[in-house]
């Protein structure tokens, strides 16, 4: 028996070592990847904050209609999402793989109507004017940071989409992995939380009375 | 280490009710809700601010527990998970005073030795 034998045998006949806090590992690494996230988002809301604040001339240019309502039918939209994925965890976790598939692709179908419900708000903020760096309101890092902020949360939003379409199909298939259906779930929920901070402070607290 | 799928079937058992789910849904429905109606309230942006985010915990907290499930976790995992995402929001904090400086027109440090404080004039 070769050195190299002896090695692999050795290896393969180490016991399997417990996860951390008993979980799977995928789930805890999904956990852990949304702490970061969710500092990467407070960071971001943090120096709006800051630059809002510490701005004599920050323009609050939303209007009721279409902005407001437009806000209101996205975050109707993002919850009802979170409700759907919710389900769908559920059935892929009793072994239901059509309502697992249902669920998700609804789910992504959700998000998708919010992707394309934001780009066409960003084509009117565009055609108002509002520029990286100025718009016809006042301060001009107003267009930077809502830009900013709301395309990170886009960006989310789209590769949560993906996601949702890849772990359908999957279980269309007949190859439908609860657990990754629920750390997309996870993902997907948190991206939903991220929003219900952004509402208020970069759309409600800009509105125009 | 040999890791197995096996792995996947560990972890918390899997306990969500629809109604449950249906309940919460419409709670942070109506949570989000009240935060539009405060967008139109007269008062300051500081008190709006803070009664805003008030509503937008409570939702996420609703959404953390019930949706993500975190309430069905072990608990050193969600003191862990508890610990590390407080301490981290918190220390972000500390910059808020520094954003009233511009407010009141005056440098980084008021106290600084060759500095003017106040309004120019």
């Amino acid at each position: 028996m070769s050195q190299s034998d002896l090695t692999m045998g050795t290896h393969l006949s180490v016991p399997e070592r417990s996860s951390p806090f008993a979980m799977p590992s995928k789930k805890l690494a999904m956990w852990l990847f949304l702490i970061a996230d969710a500092a990467t988002f407070a960071t971001c809301l943090v120096a709006y904050g800051f630059l809002r604040n510490g701005s004599l001339n920050w323009p609050t240019p939303f209007k009721f209609f279409p902005t407001v309502v437009n806000t209101m039918v996205m975050t109707f939209i993002l919850v009802t999402s979170s409700l759907t994925m919710a389900l769908g965890v559920r059935a892929a976790k009793m072994g239901d793989q059509d309502a697992a598939y249902r669920w998700t692709m609804l789910t992504a179908a959700g998000g998708s109507i919010f992707v394309l419900l934001h780009v066409h708000e960003w084509m009117d903020l565009i055609d108002e004017g509002v520029r990286l760096s100025r718009n016809p309101w006042g301060n001009a890092l107003f267009g930077a940071s809502f830009f900013t902020i709301t395309g990170l949360h886009l960006i989310h939003v789209m590769a949560g989409i993906v996601v949702l379409i890849v772990v359908g199909l999957r279980c269309r298939g007949g190859r439908c992995d609860a657990g990754d259906v629920e750390i997309t779930g996870l993902y997907w929920h948190f991206v939903n939380l991220v929003w219900m901070f952004v509402v208020p402070l970069v759309y409600l607290l800009n509105v125009s009375k | 280490m040999v890791l197995t799928n096996r792995q996947d079937d560990r972890g918390a058992p899997y306990g969500g009710n629809p109604g449950k789910y249906l309940l919460v849904y419409f709670g942070i429905l109506v949570l989000a809700g009240l935060q539009f109606a405060i967008a139109y309230q007269q008062v300051n942006v500081t008190a709006a601010l803070f009664r805003m985010f008030a509503l937008a915990i409570l939702e996420a907290g609703l959404m953390v527990v019930f949706f993500m499930r975190l309430g069905a976790e072990n608990r050193p995992f969600v003191t862990w998970i508890a610990i590390v995402t407080l301490l981290v929001l918190t220390i972000m904090q500390s910059s808020w005073p520094d954003s009233y400086r511009m407010e009141r027109d005056a440098p980084p440090n008021d106290r600084s030795p060759g500095y003017r404080t106040g309004p120019s004039q």
